[in-house]
Parts: C-alpha cells; structure tokens; sequence
C-alpha cells in the first residue's frame, strides 16, 4: 500500500521542521516507533475518506497558520471550583502559574520528567493506546504527537482523587504550534475528574491517553478557548475495563478549526463511556467531532450526545461510529447528533455509522439538522419574552442533552455561564 | 380597552384573505364572546391581534388603550397588557415551565420599568395559584407543555394568564379539551381576574363555557366579519339553532 506522492512530500515537510525529543532508552523507542506510524501512514490530506469534510492542510503544512489573540475581560472558567490547576503557556508548562504538582496527593509529573526515567509505569501506555486507535482507522496527526511531544502531564490515581485536576492553556504567542501529550491511570476503583480550558496555542496538536482500570472512573470536561483564528486537532484515546466509567464533555466556542477525536474502546465488561460535546459557531468556524467506540466486552452501554449552534457561514462535522465486536453481546449503544442552523449559510455534515456483528445488541442513532422553532419562538415572544432572549432559550434548551452529560452541577453552571456570554456577545 | 377597525388580513404566502373588515371595541372590564364557524378567522384575528407572523394587515387598525397594537412586537404587545391563550398550546422541549413562567413575568416588568420579582416571591405566587388551577408541582417541573395532556395544557394557559396579569385577555377555545370539572376551574380562574382594568375576549362554540363565565356581549364571526351582535341570549341561539339562521339573515 503505497503512500501517494503528495501526501509523502506533505508529510517529508512537516517532519523537516521538527526533531524528536531526548529521553530515556523506552521513551526513545515509543517516539521512533511512532514517527515510523506517521511515515508508513503518512500525513492527512484533502482525498482521505476520513477528512472528507474537514480540510487538513493548515493542520499539516509545516508552520502554524498566525491567530490573533483574543484580548477578553470574561473571566477565567473554573476559577471558582477547589481544583489543582497546571498550566501551560503557548503550550510550555509554566511552573509559577501553577499549583505545587507535589500537593495534590496525586502522582503527577511532567512528560518531559516521566520520560527521561528509565523506568516509569508510563511506559506502558505511552504511544501504546494511540497505536491502539490507529486500526481500523489512521489517526496520523495523533501518531505525530506521541513522536514529537515533549510537554504534558502524566497522572496516576489510586483513590479518589481530593480535586479535579484542571488544565489551562493560555496563549501569548499568534505563531505558537503546541504539541502536548498527556497519559493517565486511573487505577482500580479510582476516580478522577479532568478540566480543560483555554485556546492554547494558535495551532494546538493533542493527545490524552486514558486507561481507566476495572471499577475506575474518569470524568473530563473541556472548554476550547474561543479565540476565533486558534486551529486545534485533538484526540482522545480512551480504554476501560470492567465496570469502569469515563465520561467526556467538550464546549467550543468559535475557533477557525477543530477536529476532536475520541477513540473509546470498552474492553471489560458492564463498562460505560460517554463522550459529549456543544460547539457554537458565528462566521469562520469549522467544528469536527469524529468519534469511534469499540465494544469490546459484554453489556456495555455507549452515548455520543453531539449538538452544534451554526450562523454566518459556520460549518458543523460529526463523524460517528459504533462498532460492536461479535463478542460484545447485550450492548446499549447510543448517538445522536443534531445542529441547529440559525441561518441558511450554516452547514452541518454528518455521517453517522453503525457496525454490528454481535446479534443481541440495542443500538440507535440519528442525526438532524433544524432551524429555530418559530412556533415556540413566537409562543415565548407572545408572553413577553423578547425576541434575542427568547432563541437564547431556545439554543440552550437545544443544547441540554449535551450539557446533561455534564454530572458535577457546579461545573456545569460554568459551562452554561460561558455559553450565555457566547449567545449575549452573537445578539444579531 | 381594545379597538379594532376595518381590519382586513390575508396571508403573507399566499392570496388568500381571512379577515375581511372585523370591527370590534371591547371597553373596559367587559367580557365579550365571540362564536362563529369553523374557518371564519377567529384564531386568525387572535394571532394578527399578538403579532404572529404570516399575515399582512392591509387595511384598517388595531389599538389597546389608544396604543397601536399592529406596530409592535409580540414581546411589546405582550408587556402592553395583551395575552393570548392558545387554541394549541406548543410545546417547547428543553425549557422548564418554571423558568419559562419566571423569564415572562420579569421581562414584562423589566419592559415595564417594574423591579423584578424575587424568586422566593415568584415560587410563591405561582405555587397558590397553581394549586387553584390544580396544577401539581410536577407538572411546573417538566418542559413547557410536554408531554402535557389536551386540558392540562389549556390549564397551564390560564396559569400563564393569572401569573402575568394581562389587561386585555384573548381566550381561544380554551373550553375545548377540557372536561367539566376543569372547565369550571378555568371559568374560576377567569372569574377571579374578571373586574376593572382587565378585559377577555373569549372565543368559543360553545354555551357551556358562557354557563360559567357569563359574557356581556356575545359576536357571531363568519367569512373574515362580525356579523351579529348581542347580549348573552345570542349564544343560546347558537346553541339551539345553529348558525344557518343567522347566517340566512345577515346574508
Ligand atoms: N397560515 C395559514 N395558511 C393557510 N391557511 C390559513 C392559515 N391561517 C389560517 N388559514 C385559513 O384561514 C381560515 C381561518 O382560519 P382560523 O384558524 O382563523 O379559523 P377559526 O375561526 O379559528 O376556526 P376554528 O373554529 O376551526 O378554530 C381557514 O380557512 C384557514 O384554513
Ligand atoms: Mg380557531
């Protein structure tokens, strides 16, 4: 199976601009098997069926496309909630902004730190579920970052964890291009909750690999800065064993383009996985959510709850699939995904899959795409309820499947306080 | 209270024309009826009179309290004092009865440059006059008539009505889908707002509803006009006779 040409030349340039990372003899070895992943599969490009609707180039070519930063007086997410905060800056960790690692009662260590010892339990999963999440599909931006990232943060949780740990990614810099790997254990019977918030870099490459052990759980909510120029491509690689529990939520607010991908394999029984996410768009914005789930184990239960606020020439992507192994009997599987166009230059492409080959399963999906409901409008607007107010209720009453994933209802109030000033900023 | 002249309506689509010159003055505190049959553009007149989209006013005028009606927005008619009970309440899945109730009555205090009201005062008020409609707090938790029954909706209507204090109340066929027992809760609720400074036009087909809630003029409706009007007894020929005979005499 050769690599055409173009793609092999796109890939030779990207890889020119970059150098692998020094580190211990394993670390070492993961990154060079990854960068033979990315040469063998080379980089994505505009002809691959699994980029049909979302163009790569800007997140291949070899420097950053240049993103204003966005001056903003909203207050920081999460500020209020008890969480032990690390931060990066144009995707350097920056050890003043952040809380002592060394407090949390977690172990926590930087990547570059984890990597350069000789034995780490790391090992064993860096590069190691990214690879995983290569078949039946390639994710080479994905492969690219376990080869070159030299930043993020390892976590093992062996009990509950006293807070969650929250990770903000601020931006100085309009040319900054990070790439940041993060790999978590949440060990038997853990429990750990995730948060993510701010645009990072103007072009921002990540990957999160979680192992969540039989009995953990893993919750992770995240909030894409909104700089409107920032281009991201993320990837969520996630395995659960028996009985464990992860749930994921993502809110994008604008941004020029992202793609989220979340890999979920259930490989132990009774497993449940969520993934969710709320993108509003107004203008340049192009959103992806292109997620995979594998059942993999018996009577396991899988939701992907996807919404999408469009105007102004925004475009929606959800690619989605569940894929029920022959073994994975008894199976609840779910997803929809539905935008919302609040006018007709809004587009919302969408391609939903179902791949079963186990016969005692219950899988449903379905995906639509609406305007805003004039008869409630006018029903809200008749009692008094002007107009503007009346479609922010109208949006947020359509984004609440998605907001429902989110369990801790202090981190959900965030989440809603930062959609409300995205809707009170877009009053056309 | 409401004035409406030579109001002549048809639909924005399509040439079609509804109202046909409907002249019609409820004073204030009055309850008038209005009758007729199906098709002959009582809902239409009830939406045209909220600000509905859809139709286009060619002729004539509407106004409450001297202010022009037809000028304004849904939400501005709705703070001037206007209401409309729906002949089919929608449903709005997603938002909660109570924030939706809650949204309503401050932003017409907002527009009316009254304080908003508290939320341990607005829980309050709306749980009494809940009760009195027999609306179980269950009901006030889910979406805005979701899953709803037909009388449960129209319930919920009058709940609305007695939570914003409208001045001029507009009733479409609120009487139907309601068994006894709630019709004479509604008519209670209706009652109980009835007095100076509040006005209802209620549309109908049927006397029952008038058994309960006894109107001071009673209109017959057809083809886009008032055309007969009279004391309560005129919904009694209804009730008997039908409309043919009125519709042979003013023909
Ligand atoms: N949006 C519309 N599109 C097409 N026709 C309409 C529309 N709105 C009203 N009409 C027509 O206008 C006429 C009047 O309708 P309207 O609903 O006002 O009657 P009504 O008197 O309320 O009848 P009912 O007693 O059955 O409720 C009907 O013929 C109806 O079909
Ligand atoms: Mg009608």
């Amino acid at each position: 199976m050769g690599v055409p040409q173009a793609k092999l030349d796109a890939t030779q340039a990207r890889l020119a601009a970059l150098s692998l990372p020094k580190g211990a003899n394993w670390a070492a070895v993961a990154r060079q098997d990854a960068l033979s992943r990315v040469q063998a599969m080379g980089l994505p490009g505009r002809r691959d069926e699994y980029w049909k609707y979302t163009n790569p180039a800007t997140l291949v070519q070899p420097d950053a496309p240049p993103a204003a930063v966005l001056e903003t007086r909203e207050p920081p997410i999460f500020a209020e909630i008890d969480r032990l905060k690390i931060v990066f800056v144009d995707g350097v960790f920056d050890a003043a902004a952040s809380d002592d690692l060394d407090r949390s009662g977690l172990e926590i260590e930087l990547l570059t730190d984890a990597t350069s010892t000789d034995i780490h339990w790391a090992r064993d999963l860096y590069g190691v579920l990214e690879a995983r999440g290569q078949s039946p599909v390639h994710r080479p931006l994905a492969a690219l970052n376990s080869a070159f990232a030299n930043q993020g943060v390892v976590i093992r949780v062996t009990g509950a964890a006293a807070c969650p740990v929250s990770l903000v990614y601020l931006r100085r810099s309009e040319n900054s291009d990070a790439v940041i790997h993060h790999v978590i254990r949440v060990e038997e019977g853990a429990d750990l909750t995730l948060l993510e918030d701010g645009p990072a870099s103007a072009r921002f490459n990540q990957v999160i690999e979680v192992d969540v052990a039989d009995g953990g759980s893993f919750h992770h909510v995240r909030a894409q800065g909104r700089d409107h120029e920032r281009r991201a491509a993320t990837h969520i690689f996630a395995r659960l064993g028996r009985e464990s529990t992860f749930k994921s939520f993502t809110l994008s607010v604008n941004g020029a383009l992202t793609r989220n991908e979340a890999v979920i394999e259930l490989t132990g029984d009774n497993a449940v996985a969520h993934v969710a996410g709320a993108a509003v768009g107004d203008g340049d914005f192009h959103h992806d959510d292109t997620v995979f789930v594998t059942h993999d184990a018996v009577a396991c239960e899988s939701r992907q709850v996807f919404k999408k606020v469009l105007r102004n020439g925004a475009t929606g992507v959800f690619q989605g699939k569940i894929l029920v192994k022959a073994d994975a009997q008894k199976t609840d599987g779910y997803q929809i995904s539905q935008s919302l166009l609040l006018d007709e230059d809004a587009q919302f492409l969408a391609k939903p899959e179902l791949e079963i080959y186990a016969d005692d399963v219950a899988c449903s999906h379905g995906s639509t795409s609406g305007a805003i409901d004039e008869d409630a409008l006018f029903y809200l607007r008749s009692r008094g309820v002007p107009q503007a107010q009346a479609q922010d209720l109208l949006v947020l009453a359509f984004l609440a499947e998605a907001i429902d994933e989110i369990e801790d209802p202090s981190i959900a109030a965030d989440i809603l306080s930062r959609l409300d000033g995205w809707l009170k900023r877009h009053h056309h | 209270m409401l004035t409406i002249k030579n109001l002549h309506v048809k639909l924005e689509e399509e040439d079609k024309v509804i109202l046909k010159g409907v002249d019609l003055t409820v004073d204030d505190g009055k309850v008038h009826a209005i009758m007729g049959p199906n098709g002959s553009g009582k809902s239409t007149l009830s939406y045209v009179l909220s600000g509905r989209d859809g139709y286009e006013v060619t002729d004539g005028t509407a106004e409450l309290d001297g202010a022009d009606l037809l000028a304004m927005e849904p939400e501005e008619r709705a703070a001037a004092g206007l209401f409309l009970a729906f002949q089919y309440p929608v449903e709005i899945p997603g938002v909660g009865n109570m924030t939706f109730l809650r949204t309503a009555v401050n932003a017409q205090r907002k527009a009316r440059g009254e304080p908003e009201l508290s939320a341990a005062d607005f829980l309050k008020e709306v749980r009494a006059k809940a009760k009195s409609l027999k609306i179980d707090a269950e009901m006030l938790k889910r979406p805005v008539n979701v899953g709803f029954s037909g009388g449960e909706k129209k319930r919920n209507e009058i709940l609305q009505m007695a939570m914003l204090e409208p001045k001029m109340c507009i009733l479409d066929e609120t009487d139907s889908g309601l068994d006894v027992d709630a019709m004479k809760l509604v008519a209670e609720g209706v009652n109980a707002l009835r007095g100076k400074g509040r006005s209802f036009l209620v549309i109908t087909h049927y006397q029952r509803l008038l058994d309960h809630i006894q109107p001071d003029v009673v209109h017959i409706m057809a083809d886009g006009r008032i055309v007969k009007t009279g004391g309560p007894e005129l919904a009694l020929e209804v009730e008997t006779n039908g409309y043919a005979g009125i519709l042979e005499e003013t023909a």
